[in-house]
């Protein structure tokens, strides 16, 4: 990483959590103190049912095992939702690499429940131009990777009448950069410094950067989707790391008369090694890639998720697993659907009457059938329909 | 299409590309086939058949005393250390359509290696000529490269040459420098899955032929009881309503008739109905969106391109 993070906000060198650096010096995250720090609120469980009960719907896996855990303005977003003011989802990714693992298409498959759930248009900025800068890639790298990227982004299955995919070096100009620059006049150089830790060493580009990521919560940035509908909300679901980003165009908003963005905010997917460890592009063995064949997911789970269980039969039919670091059973909270099973298996399991080859085997499933769905999607996405959901066209039907 | 030695040869006269072709017994290896050309005027090539982890293919063609690191290449692609291996021999008649022992840079003419990288070897430029195996090992032609150049420049591939031997360092501030060279529709070619995704290049007609079978009640496959055979199917057949709905039926009727064998029916009895009828709505929805949300963007995606090129009304 290129930028060179100081403290910043993060005055208590214990943790460090930025859209650059996710560290924490007691090997796992914090999240309670995180939601202190960041001044977010809990998601919970009233505010769970209310989902349900409003979208008529199961409320997806992740909300119910508090993989989205965090959220800032749900409720008034769900108050006006009663009333039938609707609102259109924001999301994103920094195409820095081709490969894709399942942690980088959690926020796509939340985001797509949310789409089907609620009924409303959606808008993907993948930031090239960030990765450009960041990870020192060619513009014409940066922004292959972003086409590349958009394909495993629409195999999660979004609506092509009600989404909108968009790449910086493609999109800015217009009124998304008229956003920008207002934006940009009410942030200070201190400030910008102060909430992502630049260093007089840091080239203008990063600095400049963040109004870029601030602007598509803004409807007026999307004149040809939202024409006329300025008081449109935004609801933004992203990994907690991103909330710098937000908390600067949230105190902004007011500012230039336009409405916050609320935010619904996730936890870090482990790496198969475990919490300790970090998932990088370039150990093929730290995650599952959509890429990977049914046997390629069996290997990598028997030889490298990280296990709870004992070090002998013996000793685990005595103790038990130890759920809190077992990666296989983390693993299933994520992406087992039926939560009696999960029950099932967590009791069973951490009283040690189940095995550990028994959890990685039902692990196996569950993920191989997951990127072969993943991966029949994407072989019917064609460059034609990249061109299509990143073409500057009207929705006519977003809200139905 | 060309397919065989035959046909390469004939289309090189036709590009008229001067090249000398010689006949010899069938040779595995660049010491064999040494004993029969290494005398004459021509420099000896290596050809290597590796796959990356994410079963992408590349094929290096260098002279036979350049040294190869596929630990550096690797790096110098981005795949990391040792994400380049050799492939296995069935890719080498899968993909590239020839013997073991017939890697050549030649091969890339065919449909089922569209997606194979071709690396060259910038040494090779030096030779007055070099020799390569013509889609089969009982023959070495030689050439110079600018005649190869010009038969990939006529089959619409772009000569890449490289440095093999440098070894720049990458880093978080050195991107890979050959990572353009990795392919990037990943063609998908799994032995064991059998996933065959498609390009949209809709010019070429001469695709494999459009397999149709609609998938196959649940049955363990040869090699592993996961992976089911999955078609190969065309782009255009996503926004097929005959198609879809043929897959649809496919899938609830597979399911109907796994669950009402005889013990379930004894178990269930009068229940049987509304047992299966939950089951299939319980393991086929997930499925079943997906399969709708493809056959939506695709057809909205075909409307898109009609309107993009659509001419205005003569007034």
């Amino acid at each position: 990483m290129a930028a060179t993070v100081k403290e910043g906000d993060n005055t208590e060198a214990e943790q460090i959590v930025n859209p650059w650096e996710v560290a924490s010096s007691r090997g796992k995250i914090d999240y309670d103190k995180l939601i202190d720090k960041f001044g977010c609120q809990r998601l919970d469980k009233s505010l769970i049912d209310r989902v349900e009960r409003l979208t008529g719907r199961p409320p997806h896996v992740f909300l119910r095992r508090s993989v989205f855990f965090a959220h800032r303005d749900l409720n008034d977003i769900l108050d006006a939702y009663e009333k039938g003011d609707k609102f259109y989802l924001y999301t994103g990714r920094g195409p820095s690499s081709e490969a894709l693992h399942l942690g980088h298409l959690i926020p796509f498959m939340f985001t797509k429940y949310l789409q089907d759930a609620f009924k409303v248009p959606l808008v993907i900025q993948l930031t090239d131009d960030e990765k450009c800068m960041w990870k020192n890639l060619t513009v014409e790298e940066s922004q292959r990777l972003a086409r590349e990227n958009a394909k495993d982004i629409i195999a999660c299955g979004f609506d092509i009448s009600k989404t909108f995919i968009f790449s910086d070096f493609d999109y800015v100009g217009g009124a998304f950069y008229k956003n920008m620059v207002k934006v940009s006049k009410c942030v200070t150089y201190n400030k910008v410094v102060g909430i992502f830790g630049f260093t007089g060493e840091d080239h203008i580009g990063k600095i400049s950067f963040p109004p870029v990521q601030a602007v598509p919560s803004f409807p007026s940035s999307f004149p040809h989707l939202f024409p006329g509908k300025d008081s449109l909300r935004c609801l933004i679901p992203c990994a907690i790391d991103q909330d710098p980003y937000f908390r600067m165009t949230r105190d902004v908003a007011p500012r230039l008369g336009y409405q916050k963005p609320a935010l619904i905010e996730s936890t870090f997917f482990p790496a198969l090694q475990g919490e300790t460890g970090k998932m990088s592009a370039s150990d093929p063995n730290s995650a599952i890639y959509v890429t990977d064949s049914g046997k390629d997911i069996k290997n990598k789970i028997n030889k490298y998720a990280f296990s709870g269980g004992q070090d002998s039969i013996e000793n685990h039919r005595k103790y038990g697993a130890n759920l809190e670091v077992d990666i296989p059973v983390k693993y299933l909270g994520f992406f087992l659907d039926d939560d009696a099973e999960l029950e099932h298996i967590r009791t069973e399991y951490g009283a040690g009457r189940m095995l550990t080859g028994e959890v990685k085997k039902r692990l196996t499933e569950v993920l191989t059938d997951i990127v072969e769905r993943h991966r029949r999607a994407r072989a019917a996405v064609t460059d034609e329909m990249v061109d299509a959901f990143m073409a500057v066209r009207p929705l006519p039907n977003m809200f139905s | 299409m060309l397919s065989s030695k035959e046909q390469l040869l004939a289309r090189l006269k036709e590009l008229q590309i001067d090249f000398s072709q010689y006949d010899h017994p069938v040779v595995l290896t660049v010491e064999a086939q040494a004993k029969y050309v290494g005398h004459l005027k021509g420099a000896l090539s290596k050809n290597l058949f590796l796959k990356d982890k994410k079963h992408r293919y590349y094929i290096v063609s260098a002279l036979s005393d350049t040294k190869v690191d596929l630990k550096v290449l690797s790096q110098r692609l981005g795949l990391g250390k040792g994400g380049l291996r050799m492939a296995p021999e069935e890719a080498l008649g899968e993909i590239l359509k020839v013997p073991v022992g017939c890697v050549t840079p030649f091969a890339v003419v065919h449909e089922s290696a569209r997606c194979v990288s071709l690396l060259l070897d910038q040494r090779l430029k030096s030779q007055e000529c070099c020799f390569f195996h013509p889609l089969s090992n009982d023959m070495s032609i030689s050439l110079n490269v600018s005649g190869l150049d010009k038969f990939l420049e006529s089959i619409g591939r772009d000569p890449a040459y490289v440095d093999l031997e440098a070894n720049p360092p990458v880093g978080k501030d050195q991107p890979p420098d050959l990572a353009a060279l990795v392919p990037s529709d990943a063609l998908l070619q799994d032995f064991e899955a059998k996933v065959v995704a498609d390009k949209s290049d809709v010019a070429v007609n001469n695709k494999p032929t459009v397999v149709t079978e609609a998938a196959k009640p649940v049955k363990p496959s040869k090699l592993s009881v996961k992976e089911k055979p999955v078609n190969a199917v065309n782009f255009l057949s996503f926004a097929d309503p005959e198609k879809f709905v043929n897959e649809i039926l496919e899938k609830a009727s597979a399911l109907i008739i796994s669950e009402t064998k005889d013990e379930k029916i004894k178990q269930h009895g009068e229940q049987i109905g509304t047992v299966v009828s939950n089951s299939m709505k319980h393991h086929l929805r997930l499925e079943l969106q997906s399969l709708a949300t493809t056959f939506k963007n695709s057809a909205y995606t075909d409307g898109f391109v009609a309107g993009k090129n659509y001419q205005p009304k003569r007034l």
